[in-house]
Order: C-alpha cells, then sequence, then structure tokens
C-alpha cells in the first residue's frame, strides 16, 4: 500500500529582481518517506524551502499539506502547521542549556515559575530516544554541531513536525556523526515521520533516501526512486548541460602547446588539516588548469591555499621555483596572483562602491599607499575594462549593487585584471550568469591564457571546464584525485573521473 | 554513547556534580575580587572590615544599583540604555516640583514611574519597529529627559514632604547603631525580583535568547517584539524608581544630579560579568558590580589623601581587565571548540 | 538560476545627492531665524574682525566639529569612538599645565605666563596621540568591540585628565595662547579656520592617498576588503589615532577659549554631538560611505539649533529637547523601515531580500 501523500508542490515559480530562481518546480512527499532534495549551488533548493516556509511569497504554483490546499505566510505559521526546518546554521540559542533550548518558549510552568527540574528531566528523556546522554544543563554552544543538529531536530519533533526538513545536515560532520543521524532519521522513518533531505553529498543520498529530486539552474530536472537510478546517471543529472544552444558556441579550444613556457607556480604536497589533502600540482603560464568535482570537494579550499587566505600546515609552495609561504592575500597579490572568490556578494563586491571603485581596489592595494590612482586616471581604467568585458553598466559610477550577477561577476573579474596578475584564479565564475554572459567569460578565459596569463577555473559545469581547459583536476572528497590532459579532456571522461570515486565507495561519504 | 559528545571536562554519566564550574566563572571572578577588595582594605584599614560599611555600600549606592538591574537586561539583550542617569535625575525633579506644588508622593511617585516607563517604551518602539541602533536612540531619550528636567526646574528644588524625610530615617534595626535603611532595602528587592525573572520567567528566559542570537530567537517563535518593549520600558521603570530612592536621600530635586551614571551602571554591569555583546550576564553579578564599585569609592575617601578622581581611574582599568578577561576567555572557548 | 535583463533595483533611482537632506534642514534653520530675528544674517565688521550670530555659530561649533570630522573617518570603518570627550579633556589638561609653567602648576591663582607654545601644542597632541593608538591597538589588534574599547578609555581618561589637575580649575592668562581659542585670522574665528584646516587636512589626506577608499571598503564589506589585500588593521588603527588627535585639538581649543582647563566639565557628552553631527551628516552608522561635507553640516545644524533657541531668548533647557527631536527625526528618515512603510503607503510591493 503506497503511504499517504502528505505535502504537495506543483509548478512553483518565483522569481527576483533580475533573476528566475525557480521555474515550475513539482515536489511531493509521502509519510514514512526520506525524500532528498540536490541541486549545485544556485540550483534553487534553498528557494524552494523557503517558499515552503513562508519566507518567500511564491509568484506561481500550488502548494497543498495533507491533502488541503495552503498559504504559507510566516516561518511561524509553517511551524505551527507542522512543517519544521533545521537549518544548517542550527537556528537555537547557544549561550542557553541544551534542555532550555528544546523548551524555549513553551517551558513547562508550575505556580507562576519555570518548572527546571522538570524540563531537565524531560529533557534527558526527550534526548534519550535520540540515544543522547548529555548534561542538559550545560550550555549548547559547547556541544559539537553534530550535538547541536541533533537537538534541534528533537525540538521540531516536539513541537510535532509532521514534515522534517533538514537543510544540508552533513556538511559538517564527520563519518561516526552522519551515521548516527542516518540511524535517528531511519527511525523517524519507521514512526512514519516525513522526512526532506537537502544535501550534495551523493553517497549520502544513496544511503539513506528512498526517492530524490536535481533541480538546476532553477528548473527542476525530475524526482527519481533511490533504487532505480544509478550514481553516474544522478551526477549527470546535477552537472549536466542546461541547453543544447551552449555546447554549439564556438569558444575556441586553448592552444595545444598551452603552457610550454614553463611553470609559474608548483606546489609540493601542499596541504591542510581538515581542509584539503597534501597536493602537487602546477600551473604553467599561457595555461587554464580546471578544477572539476562536486560541492564539497574542496576546490575553494585548494584555492584559499594558492592566495593565502589559509595557511598551508604541510608541504611547499613554489612561485617562480622560490618557496613561498603566503600568510595573506596581500602577499600573494605582491606575487601577482589573484582571487575571484566563489562568493561574490559576501567576498568579491563592495556593494556600496561604484564599478569604479571596485574595479581599481586591487590595483591600487598593489600600488600602496604612496601611489594614489586620480579620479581621472581611475575612471579611465574603469571604462577600458567596462569596454573590454562589456559591462553593462550606466556608467562607471554606478553602484555595483544595482549589477546584474552577470556584471557584477565581471565587475570582479575586471578588478583582478586591472592589477596585471600573472596567475588569475576564477572560483565559479559563471555561477548564476545568463547564457551570453557565460560564454563571454569563458572565451575570456582562454584570451587570457593565449595572452600569457596561467589560470585556474574552479567551476561546476563539466562541460565548460572540458571546453576552456588545457590542463583539468578531478577533486573529490578534499583531494585532488586525477589529472586529466589533452585529449583525455571531455566532459564524459571528467564525469566518470568524478563517478568512479563514488562508485569506489571510498570511506568518508 | 562517545565521550566526545560531551563537553569537555565532564563526569562519565554527564550528570551534575563536578559540572559547568566553567560557566560559573562570569559570576565567581566577580565574587572574588569583590572579597579581595574587602579584604585587603580590611586589613589595610580596620574600620573598613565592617558590617557598617558593608550596609552602607547598600544605601549610598542603591540608586545606582536598581537602575543597573535594568540596564542588566538591556545588555543582555544586546541592547544599550544611556538614558538611565537622566531618567533618574528628572524623576526626582518630577517628585520634587509635584511636591511643591502640594501633591504629596501619592501623586509624585507614581507620576516619575510613569514618566520612566513611558519614555523606555517610546525608546523600545522605535529601536524595534525601527530596526535602529540602540545607541542613538537612548542617547537622544537622555536628552529628552535631562532637558524635561531642565524645564521643570533649572535650580534645585527642596522635598518638604514628611515622607521622603521619614524614608530616609528609618529601617530594619540590625545591631547596634545600624539599620538597614529603606533604599538598601528597596536595592535588595529589585535585586531578588529581577533575579527571579530572569531565571524563572519565560520573559527572562527570552531576554538572554535575544541577546545570544535574535534572529534565531525570532525562528523559534519567541515574541522577540514583546520582549524588547518590555526591556526598555522596564529599564526606564527602574531608572524611575532609583530617582525616587534618590530623592530619599538629597530631599530634592537637581537637574544635574546623576550625571553620567549611566557610565557607572554599564560598568558595573560590566564588572559584574555581562558581555556587552549579550546573551549572558546575571543580575546577581550586577549587584556584586554595583557593590565594587561602591567599595573603591570608599576605599579611597578611607585612604584620604588620594584625590576621589582616583575612583575613575581604578574602575577604567578593572573595566579593562574584565574586558580583556573575556576577550581571552572567548578566544580560547572558541580554541577548544575546534 | 536563470537570468532576466539586467534590472536596477530601487537604490540608484534616488539619484538625489544624500547631502541634500542636511542641507534641507540647515536651511529651513537659518530661514526661520533669518524671518524671527532680522539681524541674524547681519554681518559687521568689530575690532578688525567679522562679527554676527552667524559668525558665532561658525566658531561654537568648531570643537565639536573637529571632533566630528575624525569621528566620521571611524565610524566610516564601521567603528565608533566614545572617548573622544575624555581624550579632549586630557589634552586640554596637558596645555593648561604646560602654559601655566612648572613651577606654578597646582598654584590656585591665574598664572600670568609666558611660555612657549609650541611645547604646549606638542605634548598636548602627543598626549591625545597616545590615547588614540591605545584606543586603535585595542580595536585592531585585540579585537574588541569598539564600543567597549573605547569606554574604558571615556572612563579612565577623564580620571587621567582630573588627575593631572590635581582637580583644580587650572587657569591661566597667556595671551598668545588664548587667541588660539579666542582669536581672529583672516577676520574669521581661530577655532573655525583650525576647524577648517582640519577639513582640508582630512580631505586632502582621504582623496590623494588610497586611504578614503580603504576606509569605505573595510566599512562597506571587510571580508571582500581583505580579499582584495587591504590590511584592515593598519587602517583602523590608523581612524582611532586621527579621532585622537582631533579630539586633542578640540581640548586645546576649548581650554583657550575659556582660559582654563576644568577637567571634571570640558568636553563631557561632546561625543554624543559628535556622533550626531556625524549621522545627520548623512554618514551610516554600519559604516561604509561617508562625507566629511556632512559632517560639516550636521555640526553646523547642531550649533545653530543651539544659538537660535538662544537668541529667540528661549532657555537653554529647551536645547537638549529639541535635540533629541532632531535625532528622532533624522533615524527615522534614515531608517529602511520608513522608506517601506511609505511605498506601502504608496501601493507599491516590497521588494524582498534576493536569493542567496
Amino acid at each position: 500500500m503506497p503511504n499517504p501523500e502528505i505535502l504537495r508542490l506543483a509548478g512553483i515559480t518565483k522569481s527576483f529582481p533580475g533573476v528566475l530562481a525557480l521555474s515550475g518546480v513539482d515536489f511531493t512527499l509521502q509519510q514514512g518517506e526520506i525524500h532528498a532534495l540536490m541541486g549545485e549551488n544556485g540550483a534553487g533548493k534553498s528557494t524552494l524551502i523557503k517558499v515552503l516556509t513562508g519566507v518567500y511569497k511564491r509568484d506561481a504554483g500550488r502548494i497543498e499539506y495533507r491533502g488541503v490546499p495552503v498559504e504559507v505566510h510566516s516561518p511561524l505559521q509553517a511551524q505551527d502547521l507542522g512543517i519544521s526546518t533545521v537549518y544548517q546554521e542550527v537556528n537555537l540559542v547557544p549561550n542557553l542549556s541544551v534542555a532550555e533550548n528544546l523548551f524555549l518558549g513553551r517551558q513547562p510552568m508550575s505556580a507562576g515559575q519555570i518548572a527546571w527540574k522538570a524540563i531537565n528531566e524531560r529533557a534527558l528523556e526527550i534526548l534519550a530516544r535520540f540515544d543522547l546522554d548529555l548534561d542538559v544543563r550545560e550550555n549548547l554552544g559547547g556541544y559539537t554541531l553534530a550535538i547541536q543538529q541533533m537537538v534541534a531536530i528533537a525540538r521540531a519533533l516536539e513541537l510535532n513536525a509532521r514534515v522534517l526538513i533538514l537543510d544540508e545536515p552533513t556538511s559538517s560532520l564527520n563519518v561516526e556523526e552522519v551515521d548516527k543521524l542516518f540511524l535517528q532519521m531511519r527511525r523517524l522513518k519507521s514512526e512514519g515521520q516525513a522526512i526532506i533531505f537537502i544535501t550534495h553529498f551523493v553517497d549520502q543520498v544513496f544511503q539513506i533516501s528512498d526517492r530524490i529530486t536535481v533541480l538546476r539552474n532553477g528548473g527542476y530536472i525530475g524526482t527519481y526512486p533511490t533504487a532505480e537510478i544509478t550514481k553516474v546517471e544522478l551526477i549527470s543529472k546535477l552537472l549536466g548541460r542546461e541547453y543544447e544552444k551552449l555546447s554549439e558556441l564556438a569558444v575556441a579550444r586553448p592552444r595545444e602547446d598551452a603552457g610550454r613556457e614553463g611553470a609559474f607556480l608548483r606546489t609540493e604536497a601542499l596541504g591542510r588539516k581538515a581542509s584539503i589533502k597534501p597536493f602537487s600540482i602546477q600551473v604553467r603560464r599561457g595555461e587554464v588548469v580546471g578544477c572539476a568535482g562536486l560541492l564539497g570537494s574542496g576546490r575553494s579550499e585548494l584555492a584559499s591555499l594558492l592566495f593565502g587566505i589559509q595557511s598551508a600546515d604541510s608541504g611547499r609552495l613554489l612561485v617562480d621555483e622560490r618557496a613561498v609561504r603566503l600568510g595573506n592575500p596581500r602577499k600573494a597579490m605582491r606575487l601577482g596572483i589573484g582571487l575571484s572568490p566563489e562568493d561574490r556578494k559576501a567576498q568579491g563586491l563592495i556593494q556600496d562602491l561604484s564599478v569604479r571603485e571596485n574595479i581599481i581596489l586591487a590595483l591600487q592595494v598593489r600600488q600602496g599607499w604612496l601611489r594614489n590612482l586620480g579620479s581621472r586616471q581611475q575612471k579611465e581604467i574603469a571604462e577600458r575594462y567596462i569596454r573590454l568585458l562589456d559591462i553593462k553598466t550606466p556608467s562607471s559610477e554606478q553602484l555595483t549593487r544595482n549589477l546584474s550577477g552577470g556584471n557584477q561577476q565581471k565587475v570582479i573579474i575586471a578588478r583582478w585584471l586591472a592589477s596585471a596578475p600573472r596567475f588569475l584564479i576564477l572560483d565559479e565564475p559563471t555561477r548564476g550568469i545568463d547564457v551570453g554572459a557565460k560564454t563571454e567569460i569563458q572565451k575570456l578565459i582562454v584570451q587570457l591564457a593565449r595572452d600569457g596569463l596561467a589560470v585556474l577555473f574552479i567551476s561546476s559545469e563539466i562541460e565548460e571546464i572540458a571546453r576552456c581547459s588545457g590542463t583539468v583536476l578531478v577533486l573529490h572528497n578534499r583531494e585532488v584525485v586525477e589529472t586529466l590532459r589533452g585529449q583525455d579532456i571531455e566532459d564524459r571522461v571528467i564525469m566518470n573521473a568524478i563517478a568512479e570515486r563514488h562508485l569506489e565507495g571510498s570511506p568518508d561519504a | 554513547m562517545s565521550r566526545a559528545e560531551r563537553a569537555p571536562g565532564k563526569t562519565a554519566s554527564g550528570r551534575p556534580g563536578g559540572r559547568g564550574w566553567r560557566k560559573r566563572i562570569p559570576l565567581l571572578s566577580p565574587a572574588l575580587v569583590f572579597i579581595l577588595i574587602f579584604g585587603i582594605g580590611g586589613l589595610l584599614y580596620r574600620n573598613l572590615f565592617s558590617l557598617r560599611v558593608l550596609a552602607n555600600l547598600f544605601t549610598d549606592n542603591a540608586f545606582l544599583g536598581i537602575a543597573a538591574v535594568g540596564m542588566t537586561f538591556v545588555i543582555i539583550s544586546g541592547g544599550i540604555d544611556l538614558s538611565v542617569g537622566a531618567v533618574i535625575s528628572t524623576s526626582a525633579m518630577i517628585i520634587a516640583v509635584l511636591d511643591q506644588a502640594g501633591a504629596g508622593p501619592l501623586l509624585g511617585i507614581p507620576a516619575a514611574l510613569a514618566f520612566g516607563a513611558l519614555l523606555g517604551f517610546l525608546m523600545g518602539c522605535v529601536i524595534h519597529f525601527f530596526r535602529a541602533h540602540p545607541f542613538i536612540v537612548t542617547l537622544s531619550g537622555m536628552f529628552l529627559a535631562r532637558g524635561l528636567g531642565y524645564l521643570l526646574s533649572w535650580q534645585s528644588v527642596p522635598i518638604e514632604h514628611e515622607f521622603f524625610s521619614v524614608a530616609s530615617q528609618i529601617g530594619i534595626p540590625m545591631g547596634e547603631n545600624l539599620k538597614l535603611s529603606v533604599p538598601a532595602l528597596m536595592f535588595i528587592a529589585v535585586v531578588l525580583v529581577g533575579a527571579f525573572l530572569q531565571r524563572r520567567t519565560r520573559y527572562g528566559r527570552n531576554v538572554y535568547a535575544i541577546g545570544g542570537n535574535e534572529q534565531s530567537a525570532f525562528l523559534m517563535g519567541l515574541p522577540v517584539g514583546r520582549t524588547k518593549l518590555l526591556i526598555y520600558t522596564v529599564s526606564g521603570l527602574l531608572s524611575a524608581i532609583g530617582g525616587v530612592v534618590l530623592t530619599f536621600y538629597t530631599l530634592s530635586g537637581y537637574g544635574n544630579a546623576a550625571f553620567g551614571l549611566e557610565l557607572d551602571t554599564i560598568a558595573s554591569v560590566v564588572i559584574g560579568g555581562t558581555l556587552l555583546s549579550g546573551g549572558v550576564g546575571s543580575v546577581v553579578g550586577t549587584l556584586i558590580g554595583v557593590l565594587i564599585l561602591g567599595l573603591i569609592q570608599t576605599f579611597i575617601a578611607f585612604q584620604g589623601t588620594l584625590n576621589m578622581y582616583w575612583t575613575k581611574i581604578f574602575i577604567g582599568a578593572m573595566l579593562f581587565a574584565f574586558i580583556l578577561l573575556q576577550k581571552a576567555f572567548s578566544l580560547s572557548a572558541a580554541a577548544r571548540r575546534k | 538560476m536563470l537570468e532576466q535583463s539586467p534590472v536596477a533595483a530601487g537604490r540608484s533611482r534616488r539619484g538625489v545627492n544624500p547631502l541634500a537632506w542636511p542641507l534641507l534642514a540647515l536651511a529651513i534653520i537659518l530661514l526661520f531665524n533669518l524671518i524671527v530675528t532680522p539681524d541674524f544674517f547681519s554681518v559687521s565688521v568689530k575690532d578688525g574682525h567679522l562679527f554676527g550670530s552667524l559668525i558665532d555659530i561658525l566658531k561654537r561649533a568648531s570643537p565639536t566639529l573637529i571632533i566630528a570630522l575624525g569621528m566620521t573617518l571611524v565610524i566610516a570603518t564601521g567603528g565608533i569612538d566614545i572617548s573622544v570627550g575624555s581624550v579632549a579633556a586630557i589634552a586640554g589638561s596637558v596645555a593648561a599645565l604646560l602654559v601655566r609653567g612648572s613651577n606654578i602648576a597646582y598654584l590656585k591663582e591665574a598664572a600670568h605666563a609666558s611660555a612657549p607654545l609650541l611645547p604646549v601644542f606638542a605634548f598636548a597632541l602627543l598626549a591625545a596621540a597616545a590615547c588614540g593608538l591605545f584606543n586603535g591597538s585595542l580595536v585592531s589588534l585585540v579585537g574588541i568591540q569598539p564600543i567597549v574599547a573605547t569606554l574604558i578609555l571615556m572612563i579612565t581618561g577623564r580620571g587621567v585628565a582630573v588627575l593631572l589637575t590635581n582637580g583644580y580649575v587650572l587657569n591661566f592668562d597667556h595671551p598668545r595662547f588664548e587667541s588660539v581659542g579666542i582669536g581672529y585670522l583672516l577676520g574669521l574665528p581661530f577655532p573655525f579656520l583650525l576647524a577648517i584646516g582640519v577639513f582640508l587636512i582630512l580631505l586632502l589626506f582621504t582623496r590623494f592617498t588610497p586611504l578614503g577608499l580603504f576606509i569605505q571598503s573595510i566599512g562597506g564589506n571587510s571580508v571582500a576588503s581583505v580579499y582584495s589585500g587591504i590590511s584592515a588593521r593598519t587602517v583602523k588603527a590608523l581612524v582611532y589615532l586621527v579621532s585622537g588627535l582631533c579630539a586633542g585639538a578640540a581640548g586645546v581649543i576649548m581650554t583657550a577659549d575659556v582660559k582654563a582647563a576644568d577637567a571634571n566639565y570640558m568636553g563631557l557628552w561632546l561625543e554624543l554631538d559628535a556622533i550626531l553631527a556625524v549621522v545627520i551628516g548623512g554618514t551610516n552608522m554600519a559604516g561604509g560611505r561617508y562625507s566629511l561635507w556632512g559632517t560639516i553640516v550636521g555640526a553646523l545644524i547642531i550649533q545653530s539649533l543651539t544659538t537660535t533657541i538662544l537668541t529667540r531668548g528661549v532657555q537653554v533647557q529647551y536645547t537638549l529637547i529639541v535635540k533629541a527631536v532632531v535625532v528622532i527625526f533624522v533615524i527615522l528618515i534614515q531608517s529602511e523601515r520608513t522608506r517601506e512603510l511609505l511605498r506601502r503607503l504608496r501601493g507599491g510591493r516590497l521588494p524582498e531580500a534576493g536569493a542567496s
């Protein structure tokens, strides 16, 4: 007998100024089911959940809960209905005790006072069901994230959640903690609980979920029973082409002899504990090195070691064959390295500053305090790059917060180009950008290499890596597992390299 | 169960007993400091180490202490209230002016309390509904209150009703020549009520939650808006009560009274173990902080040769030490968690 | 995520110069004065210098203005400095002590002195600089929240100032020094010229070096600034140093003006007026874009309000109330929430936070 359906979302569409975040997404959930919701960053998973829980108002589509159409206006209302979310940041209060967090807002009272004894005792009972024996009087903040998450789940269930949404619960957990979590999830499932499990970890999805829904770029790709799809198929659905058109657009392949000129940068077992395992790579002038892998595979961590944002605790980094220790970005910049970060809003742009100011920033830092760029100079430089990269903005004085994502990305790239680097790291430069701008950026990357720059190009989209790179590093689980060159660089090969690691059942999920 | 789950420094069963001494540190250190100063002072000046001095500490600092209890709640919630001194002063002025006009304490005191509560409520509204920075809002509250005080009377206004002079003299006898005065009793009462609120009511716990993470508190369904309004209203009310207590000793209203008191209040709250960033603290700690401040002043008075300005320097130095200590603790806690 | 054609989100539509609001407010105040006090704008020449209500405003606004200029940079980095009043007191006390000369430093009589001025200024400013560096290190090296860090000096500093003067009000009689406070140069009050001087120095320093850009960057997005190689520590330490120096200059002026240093009251609550001037002038308390011009207008608004009240014969008590009302008004105008409410009233839909 099929389990009764508890939740149905149909045709959900949501857009923000300039961005279509969700377009016609369907999703159903049954009681006693663990349903995984997957997609790379920017695919729309969190937007979908926020629409479901009333944080955002949808533009179109229907939500039916327990067979009845509903309008959810606020997270509180969602909670009252029985739809509870446990976020990645664990929205509890770390400075209060475990027991208190479980009961905050609904503490049992006796004789007009909070009944602490009852709270502590009940907390112990509740947590025992989760196989946890904690000192419930200790502050929540003193416990590991894994425990905090479990407490958050316990709280949600105490609030009579019928639909439990877990948003990236395993991102910061180690293997044992993940196993414990899954144990509890299976127990809850057997008690009839409906769970939405949002994650980007392919292996975990196969371990625990009954069905998988994949989103990509705001679009609904499909829902598949876990037993009926293979890992490779899943990965291809996650990373596959978004448009036929894109693959037809001609982007000249890098020269065959790219990188002949010699290594700009080389690493010898450079690594950092808990961040990325020691890797030995080289990046040559005039070459584009692509960096492929799923979310969480360590690509940004690799980049941060090469740019000095984090310091390595093992191995060596050699620039022009001289060993260097990069303690901060400034040192890296002095050596001619630049980084366009993954999160352009939080780490890249200074939104209240103008396009001009954002563009000349790195250059100015490189010039130092004594050589100031006058406003005329700044304007010239800014306009040069606006033309060069075809940045759509009414003027160089426009505030960057008003530009579209693609143009914002171009501003950041312009910033680094203006500083005349010898090695440029681009972390997800084409994420959340329309097709046209994507192609422009890809063309730019290839052109930069031809002009002699060394480029490290990180992306979740395999085909653009395949199209632009002379060498491809494949990352999996915070380790560089394979290096592909020349003829081997093809979507399918890269995809397989990633999938293979999953199939091999590497010990860490 | 793996031991790794538990916070470090715990017994195998994870039960109380040997638990959470670390949690107690914010309260222990000010207590230790107080005992230390009292002890040293007692060694240096035989008369310092006496019940009389202790009782006087309560009496003389009652108005500061009562206002500091209100400030404790504000700071724990992550805010700040700069209007405290002004409200104390103007409340006293309201009582004095009404007294001059013939209305006794039955009208004067409620009027003063209403003033404090109303001002607090208005500030709370602007802070919450317009998401304005508490610093600026309570700063204007301070200007407003002071201005009203000066408006009522530029000069000092004496209070003549016997109620006040009686209140300043009576007290609970405590041995030879010693009385626990009305201000001291009120101070202790406010501290007890405050401690009860903090520990035993949902309102009190919500204050901690908001200070810990306002966003989470909201998502958890706590009545953030209502709580914040209450916090500022109560702070205003308590400052007004402080003003009433002030009239018991000064028997007058004076526009420049309690000048700069907000700083002393903040200092006692911080020295008492409350973090200026919010989420951690206690009313009992504030009590100790107030006593420490008072003790420093007494110490200096006993010393005789040091000028009173040394008080400020000592308080500042103590504040500095406590802040560094708090920073060191939070850094080591963060490192332990990694 | 699919993107449609670029759409400029609401904010740039307000192409109005942010300086417009405070200027309007200032204009209203001055206009009001013009209407009710016909000779408000009259400026005459007396004793070889300009004289009149307007000139008075310029002179009295100067200490607050100088401090506010330094404060603008601090606030722009996302910080705040509430110790400036106490620092001014320290500098003023140092100046008074040195002016009186060491052999009669603590005597109560007014000292008729002719001490050389250079060391007076140098030591006063040095003391102020030391205070600024203290604040700067706490914020940038130790990483303490600015309001907490500067609270320490706010409390302790005043004690130190009183310590320096031994509790006395140190008065003196030193015509050359006094002219710093009450003198005129080119017909204008010297304090005001000094304020203009500070303004010009800061303006040039922030325009002709990358400092202005770095300050705005750090205040706007400190993570992105660090990723672009900016040394947040150096910049932050520097702005607190500047703030300290400005407070020192103001302290010297105030001491010269009244021919005395009263460590208990000098500069009391000056930080609050300074912060108000900065906020009214349009600089956001959260950091980022700042406007030194705006601060000038802000300081003038505060001072002209006070002067208006006095010239009208209204009691000085009202000054505080009026200041309070003005501040609340400014807060409400600057608040995002007000804009939302207005938009709702006008019938538009609220723009939601964009998808991450």
